[in-house]
């Protein structure tokens, strides 16, 4: 096979990767005023991603390097042209870092409040961004000769994109949820699930309209159609667990959803990875946006090597945090007891 | 108008502020997760809970420090695309691998066992913990060689062939970019620089507390550590940044030149080394200056009759070579950071000696001045740091990629200067108001010192270490 391709599928993957796994972060982030109802709350949420959140992330890094060295014309094209939308992007996961490490730092309330203000937008505006960003490949943008955006941020706003936004915003927050159920022990993890059960109707709504749109913009691609399709039955199925209360199952069909998702899109995009509106012969492909032979035969090695050697450690690390963090759990650890809820 | 807007110049400023930014984290990064592995090692080896308490106090402040190196370094990942767009597509089929190969190899790790240090204390058996913030320590250490690899392509562009129908750069052997002579020279220089930044760091936070008498049973061997660490480190980056000066005569003259701001080629005895001059800025005129000859063409070629090319002659190569312009850097900027950057740095080892002496055999001096001097060395360390790199970069003007792009064919030809100016502003003022509440947590955290030793098991009788929650 042609390594650019299979390299083309390689980004895909580790944003699949990044969507679901930083997915949950931003989702666990835009819970917080739900489901918190006091500080230990709170904490209780932030510690169900504490010590994954950062690997997580490191995910989109990765990504976006992986760009650069197997894309160079497409990660620059993309990231000089959706550049403010960029910019927003990463003011928030800027604010978003710290503030998981800062919050607890000191033990007033204001403190605390700056902080988790700070985690809620830093969660909603990356997961509505991408969203748009990704929607807005597939459906293509102005790109002149250069393969330069000749674009603004507004038209970057259209009805399509801004559907995509939603959608993502959306499964991530019931992602989230759903990882807040899992990961929690007692009353919230039972308000979690209730939670999810509300917003995931919200999500199926919104998410089928969006994959139904993209079907006219993939103009019925058969690939196309078998994934959007098995996407929305693994949304559906996450729901109907959720409902019964097999935190589990729900969990990795959600985590099923977004793949496929990302996956769809991708179908639709190939063998284009910026298909101009401009003029046809603008479009960024696989063929003309790709690195040279020799330096994908490198990367491939690399990630042959070390892609397994990641996921299994990255999978120790699940396994060794498995346990579900609760009130008495943080409680336990700083000697603080909770005052009465 | 047009002039304020200019996004050659707000590009260059915007990624010469954030990398800047980036790097005053990364070093202390580098130097304190090797600090407090030690010290936890030290614990582990010993069983002394004073190094418990050492491992956890350091272990906190670099925390703090840790979560703004990584939101930066977000930043600086996307910000070739963003605003050197052109230079991506020139570069990227080069430049792009080690940025990969660091994602893959370096920051995945670091990320996974940093996660696993901080809340494993009370999860992971002891000497798997233990490994844990060496792993970080090695990931973090991982993620500098690659970097500087990509920086020294940069620098001393190698083992490329130019593709002129996609009019880029291609990478034809990744073994020779990745021993870019530049790189292995820079590398050890920029590591053992870290060293000394974290010895700064670790004697200020002790001589702080000593000079108030307090905490001595955990200051006092910090104190020596650091102390040690910094003669050690501070020997090792001069011998390293030597051998980066040969690298870089051989690569890049003009860098020399004007880090000399020798405008004639001198030769032997001429070719003197100033420590300090006096005269117009741009340094054409000289009205008084301390020189010691020979040194630089010792530095320069191992030689005392060496010859060291001049700006002049060399301007006139460049112009044969590559058609007219202007091939020097801004030689007031050259000239002066690489002499703060080597006397900044000799300061501290000579602060660091002249500690060692004084507190002999357990002694603690009574003079103020001694312990005010010792609180500086944190900061000042940190200052040699950056100021080397604004050599290193700014030497580099008017090239992008030596020798091969210049800086103005490398920005983004589709992003405005408003875009660019919009994002200087709004880094600044995250990055402004960030480095407020980073700066006051750490003194707050220092300031504090170690907590109490923690109470023996009741039944075990063994030290059972904190765990962490957010
Ligand atoms: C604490 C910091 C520190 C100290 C004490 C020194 N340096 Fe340094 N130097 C750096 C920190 C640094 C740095 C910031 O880490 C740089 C920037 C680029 C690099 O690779 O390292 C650097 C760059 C740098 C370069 C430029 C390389 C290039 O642009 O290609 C040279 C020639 C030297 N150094 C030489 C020296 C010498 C001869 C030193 C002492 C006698 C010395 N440095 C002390
Ligand atoms: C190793 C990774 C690095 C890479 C790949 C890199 C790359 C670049 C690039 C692309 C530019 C823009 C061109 C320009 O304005 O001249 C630049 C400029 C600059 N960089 Fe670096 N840099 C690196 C490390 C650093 C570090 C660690 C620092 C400082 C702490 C630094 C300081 C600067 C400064 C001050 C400029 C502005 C120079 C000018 O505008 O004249 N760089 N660098
Ligand atoms: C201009 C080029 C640079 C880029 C693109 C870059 C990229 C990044 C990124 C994405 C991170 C976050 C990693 C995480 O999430 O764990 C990071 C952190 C880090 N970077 Fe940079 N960086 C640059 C300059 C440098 C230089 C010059 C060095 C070392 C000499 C360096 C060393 C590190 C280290 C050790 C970390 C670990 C976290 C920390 O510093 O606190 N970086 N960098």
């Amino acid at each position: 096979m042609d390594l650019s391709i299979l390299w083309f599928w390689i980004v895909a993957g580790l944003f699949i990767g990044y969507f679901i796994l930083d997915g949950f972060d931003f989702g666990v982030g835009m819970t917080l005023p739900f489901l918190g109802k006091d500080d230990l709350d709170r904490r209780v949420l932030i510690n169900t991603i504490g010590p994954v959140w950062d690997l997580n992330e490191t995910w989109v890094i990765v990504a976006g390097a992986c760009l650069f060295a197997a894309f160079p014309e497409w990660y620059a094209t993309l990231f000089s042209g959706f550049y403010l939308a960029l910019l927003l992007i990463l003011l928030a996961l800027i604010a978003r870092g710290v503030s998981f490490e800062y919050r607890h730092q000191r033990p007033e309330s204001r403190w605390k409040k700056w902080f988790d203000g700070m985690i809620i937008v830093g969660s909603v505006v990356p997961a509505l961004l991408w969203g748009v960003a990704f929607a807005n490949i597939v459906q293509g943008v102005a790109i002149d000769a250069n393969f330069n955006y000749t674009g603004t941020l507004f038209d970057l706003l259209n009805p399509y994109a801004l559907l995509g936004g939603l959608t993502t915003l959306m499964l991530f927050f019931t992602h989230g949820a759903i990882f807040v159920s899992l990961k929690t022990d007692g009353d919230i993890r039972e308000r979690a699930r209730k939670l999810a059960t509300k917003a995931g109707v919200v999500t199926i709504v919104i998410a089928a309209s969006f994959l139904v749109w993209t079907a006219f913009i993939a103009e019925f691609k058969l690939a196309y159609l078998v994934l959007a399709a098995l996407a929305a039955v693994a949304l559906i199925g996450a729901w109907l667990f959720n409902l019964r209360g097999s935190e589990g199952v729900s969990f990795t069909l959600m985590a099923v959803t977004i793949a496929l998702a990302v996956l769809s899109l991708f179908t639709a995009l190939f063998p284009n990875v910026m298909p101009s509106t401009t003029d046809v012969a603008n479009s960024l492909t696989i063929d003309n946006a790709s690195s040279s032979e020799y330096t994908l035969t490198v990367m491939s090695w690399t990630a042959l090597i070390f892609l397994p050697l990641i996921l299994l450690y990255q999978g120790w690390t699940y396994w060794v945090f498995r346990k579900r963090v609760s009130r008495r759990t943080i409680e336990a650890a700083t000697g603080v007891a909770a005052p009465a809820a | 108008m047009n002039e304020i807007l200019d996004p050659l110049a707000l590009a260059r400023w915007q990624f010469g502020l954030t990398t800047i930014y980036h790097f005053l984290f990364v070093p202390i990064t580098i130097g304190m997760v090797t600090v407090t592995a030690v010290f936890q090692t030290a614990w582990y080896r010993t069983g002394h809970v004073k190094y418990l308490q050492l491992t956890k106090f350091f272990g906190q402040i670099f925390l703090i420090n840790f979560a703004m190196g990584v939101v930066t370094g977000i930043v600086q990942e996307f910000q070739f695309g963003m605003n050197w767009s052109d230079y991506s597509r020139f570069v990227g089929d080069v430049f792009g691998a080690p940025l990969a190969l660091e994602g893959l190899l370096a920051f995945f790790f670091e990320a996974t066992f940093i996660g696993l240090w901080i809340f494993g204390w009370d999860k992971l058996p002891r000497k798997i913990h233990l490994l844990t913030i060496w792993a970080t320590a090695f990931g973090s250490i991982i993620s500098a060689y690659f970097i500087i690899a990509a920086n020294s392509f940069m620098q001393n562009p190698v083992a490329y062939e130019m593709n002129e129908e996609k009019g880029r750069a291609e990478l034809v052997n990744i073994w020779e970019l990745l021993t870019n002579p530049v790189a292995l020279a820079a590398f050890p220089h920029t590591i053992f620089a870290s060293f000394m930044v974290a010895a700064g760091l670790v004697i200020t936070v002790a001589a702080w507390h000593l000079a108030r008498n307090q905490h001595l049973e955990t200051m006092r061997p910090a104190l020596k550590l650091g102390l040690w660490t910094m003669i050690g480190a501070g020997l090792l980056t001069t011998l390293t940044g030597d051998q980066l000066s040969l690298a870089m005569v051989a690569t890049q003259p003009m860098k020399m030149a004007a880090a000399e701001a020798t405008y004639q080629t001198v030769c032997g005895a001429q070719a003197s080394f100033s420590i300090f001059t006096l005269g117009t800025p741009d340094g054409t005129s000289e009205l008084f200056s301390i020189r010691v000859p020979y040194l630089l063409s010792l530095l320069s070629t191992h030689t005392f009759d060496g010859c060291v090319e001049g700006i002049n002659d060399l301007q006139a190569q460049y112009t044969e070579a590559f058609g007219p312009g202007d091939y020097a850097p801004i030689i007031w900027i050259t000239y002066w950071a690489f002499r703060w950057m080597i006397g900044l740095g000799m300061l501290h080892v000579f602060v660091a000696i002249v500690g060692l002496w004084l507190t002999r055999g357990g002694r603690l001096p009574k003079n103020k001045w001694v312990w005010k001097a010792a609180i500086w060395s944190f900061p000042l360390s940190l200052a040699a740091m950056i100021v080397g790199w604004i050599f290193a970069e700014m030497g580099r003007q008017p090239w992008l990629v030596f020798s091969l792009l210049k800086t103005e064919d490398g920005v983004s030809p589709g992003v405005t200067g408003l875009e660019v100016l919009i994002s200087i502003v709004a880094f600044t003022l995250i990055y402004g108001i960030l480095a407020v509440v980073e700066f006051k947590l750490i003194k707050k955290v220092a300031q504090k010192g170690p907590a109490d030793a923690p109470e023996p098991h009741p039944e075990t009788g063994l030290i059972e270490p904190s765990t962490t929650v957010y």
